[in-house]
């Protein structure tokens, strides 16, 4: 890390002083003031986002937190885990819940993907031809209303309209003469729940790219193709998915690297012993083993081989959506 | 244009608006519903009488939440005060971090650019981050909630984009008036700048009221935790009670259900805390809409 900076530094060193002609400390004490206000920028990125990096060492330690230890070097005087500092992976995917929380984290991600993806491209799709452009607008804006709730107030609806003998949903099948079901307390229910309330909440939002894309796409070209006789299913086929897939490819591409990128807040507020079995993913076993039980290195070590995955998907995915559409994030 | 009258066509109509009518209704019922019942009155709600409207008017959910319960009013003013403390603090610094990367010449600017963009795709994840926060004596503080989210990388880089296509001839003729790059920022670019502030301090306000991981990770102390966290504690109490149902228990689930938190208690909780986005964000969602485009053009 330190030495692909430095190399990074001494390059930008050397292309400022050739193009500008005046030496780096000239050039320093001009920007004094801008460098004064990036200043706060970069000791926060060093504080919250480098020194937690510095932190993953923890995973390859055996660290336990003592009082009045400074953080930075008890981390380095910590025993190694193992001679290969390794033991707490070994641990972890030897352990009983890997498969299963392996299992759980992909199906979530990958169910979310199936089911989450196309639903606000196609209610771009048939926003973009309603005609009446303030129902158009009335619908929109009504759509955005979950995305402003919390996560905690969604799955609070949730529980209370599924509670058994009080939630509307559980009233109307006993009123329809059905059994009552304990939505929360059943793991098949888990996965149904935890993405049909994401789809709730992000239809609305989630279809603004592609309503962005759309409103480029030339006016002119829906009247030559009806003076040529195409249908409006046509026109959807062949001008306005041709015009937005380039943002579909992107969107897709982003989403297939989170496939196994499933936080911990919200399957931490819907999940319970009972639902384990779906429900458990990486996010929250890290939570439950390393903030809840204290076992630091464990749980950053969990999380670490979750990270890596993650990157390793970004990766994957950027470079399969380039060989096959030409379009990639970088 | 010529309007198209064919089967197909009607035909598609209709759908488009069976499925926006399907949209409304998917959207608003939950919400409409949980504030009906959180009016009804407690009889009706066990009875499960309150579907839409609420049946037989009553307050008696509301009068224990803000008169009787002190959790619930103190959580609230925690959360407005993190929410306006935080949001000033981010914005006053995403906006000088922002301004100082969008001069092309800075020194060391594409270092500084691979340094703020590092931490979009890959962090130290959740356990060294509540080890530096705790190293640095933040536990149980309203500070942890705050200082680790002053920046969100990506509102940066929006900003600095935005930056970016300030017209430079203002800036040039502010610093021949004598103006150094502080002042041409106060004087005359964030007078001209206010929409894109006020965009992201309305993400930035909007993710600060809805929190409560941090939260949950670093408050010990019950007086000082925000409204979500105390929402949470109340669907949780939820869960404890499907268990019991789930377990074959629907008598002692019953019997805990009433005993923790009654019914319209918990939905009238539930109201008070979507209220506030539930009214304001009619006004405010179009700067969001905004925001997402501009950040879909970057990404």
């Amino acid at each position: 890390m330190s030495i692909g900076s430095n190399t990074t530094v001494a390059a930008a060193a050397r292309t400022a002083r050739t193009r500008s002609g005046e030496g780096l400390w000239r050039k320093a004490k001009r920007q004094k003031t801008l460098l004064l206000l990036l200043l706060p920028g970069v000791l926060y990125f060093l504080i919250f986002s480098y020194l937690p990096m510095y932190g993953i060492l923890v995973a390859f330690k055996d660290f336990h937190l003592q009082a009045g230890q400074n953080f930075l070097t008890s981390i380095l005087t910590a025993p190694w885990a193992g001679r290969l500092g390794l033991d707490h992976f070994a641990d972890f995917v030897n352990g009983p819940y890997f498969l299963q929380l392996l299992r759980n984290t992909f199906l979530l991600g990958l169910y979310s993907i199936v089911f989450g993806f196309p639903a606000p491209i196609l209610f771009a799709l048939l926003l973009n031809e309603l005609r009446n452009r303030h129902y158009k607008s009335f619908v929109q804006t009504v759509s955005y209303l979950p995305y402003f709730l919390s996560v905690v107030a969604i799955v609070g609806i949730m529980k209370l309209m599924l509670a058994p003998d009080t939630g509307a949903v559980n009233l109307l099948l006993t009123k329809l003469g059905l059994e009552q079901i304990y939505f929360f307390g059943l793991p098949q229910w888990f996965r149904t729940l935890f993405v049909g309330s994401g789809i709730w909440k992000d239809l609305g939002m989630g279809a603004v790219i592609y309503l962005a894309a759309l409103s480029k796409v030339d006016a002119e070209q829906y009247e030559s193709a009806v003076l040529d006789g195409a249908s409006r299913l046509r026109q959807i086929w062949h001008i306005t998915l041709p015009a937005i897939k380039p943002v579909i490819v992107i969107t897709l591409i982003l989403s297939l690297s989170g496939v196994l990128h499933v936080g911990a807040e919200k399957v931490l507020l819907m999940y319970s012993p009972l639902t384990y079995d779906t429900a458990d993913v990486f996010s929250t076993y890290v939570y439950r083993q390393g903030l809840v039980n204290m076992d630091f290195s464990f749980g950053a070590a969990v999380d670490l081989f979750n990270s890596v995955i993650n990157v390793i998907f970004l990766v994957a995915s950027n470079r399969l959506a380039r060989k096959l559409s030409g379009e990639s994030l970088w | 244009m010529v309007k198209d009258t064919t089967f197909g066509s009607r035909a598609l109509d209709t759908v488009v608006h069976v499925v926006m009518v399907l949209v409304i209704i998917v959207t608003l019922f939950p919400v409409l519903h949980i504030v009906a019942v959180s009016f009804s009155d407690p009889q009706s709600i066990a009875e499960g009488k309150a579907s839409l409207l609420p049946s037989g008017f009553n307050l008696s959910a509301y009068r224990t939440i803000l008169f009787e319960d002190v959790h619930i009013p103190r959580s609230f003013l925690n959360s407005i005060c993190i929410t306006a403390a935080g949001t000033v603090l981010n914005v006053i610094i995403t906006t000088l971090v922002a301004y100082a990367l969008s001069k092309k010449d800075l020194l060391f600017r594409g270092f500084f650019m691979t340094y703020i963009v590092i931490p979009m795709f890959f962090g130290g994840g959740m356990i060294p981050l509540f080890l530096v926060v705790k190293s640095l004596g933040m536990i149980n503080s309203y500070a942890s909630l705050i200082v680790p989210y002053l920046i969100s990388p990506w509102w940066l880089i929006i900003m600095i984009s935005f930056f970016r296509t300030f017209p430079q001839e203002l800036e040039e003729a502010a610093k021949c008036d004598g103006c150094n790059d502080f002042g041409t920022l106060i004087r005359v670019v964030l007078p001209l700048s206010m929409a894109s502030v006020a965009t992201i301090g309305l993400f930035y306000a909007v993710s600060y009221w809805n929190a409560f991981f941090p939260a949950l990770m670093y408050l010990n102390d019950f007086s000082k935790y925000p409204l979500q966290l105390i929402l949470r504690d109340i669907v949780l109490q939820n869960s404890l009670a499907d268990q019991l149902a789930s377990q074959g228990n629907a008598e002692l689930a019953r019997d805990l259900q009433s005993s923790i938190t009654p019914q319209s208690v918990q939905y009238a909780t539930l109201v008070i805390s979507i209220v506030p986005m539930v009214v304001v964000y009619p006004f405010i969602q179009k700067y969001f809409v905004k925001g997402i485009m501009i950040g879909s053009l970057k990404g």
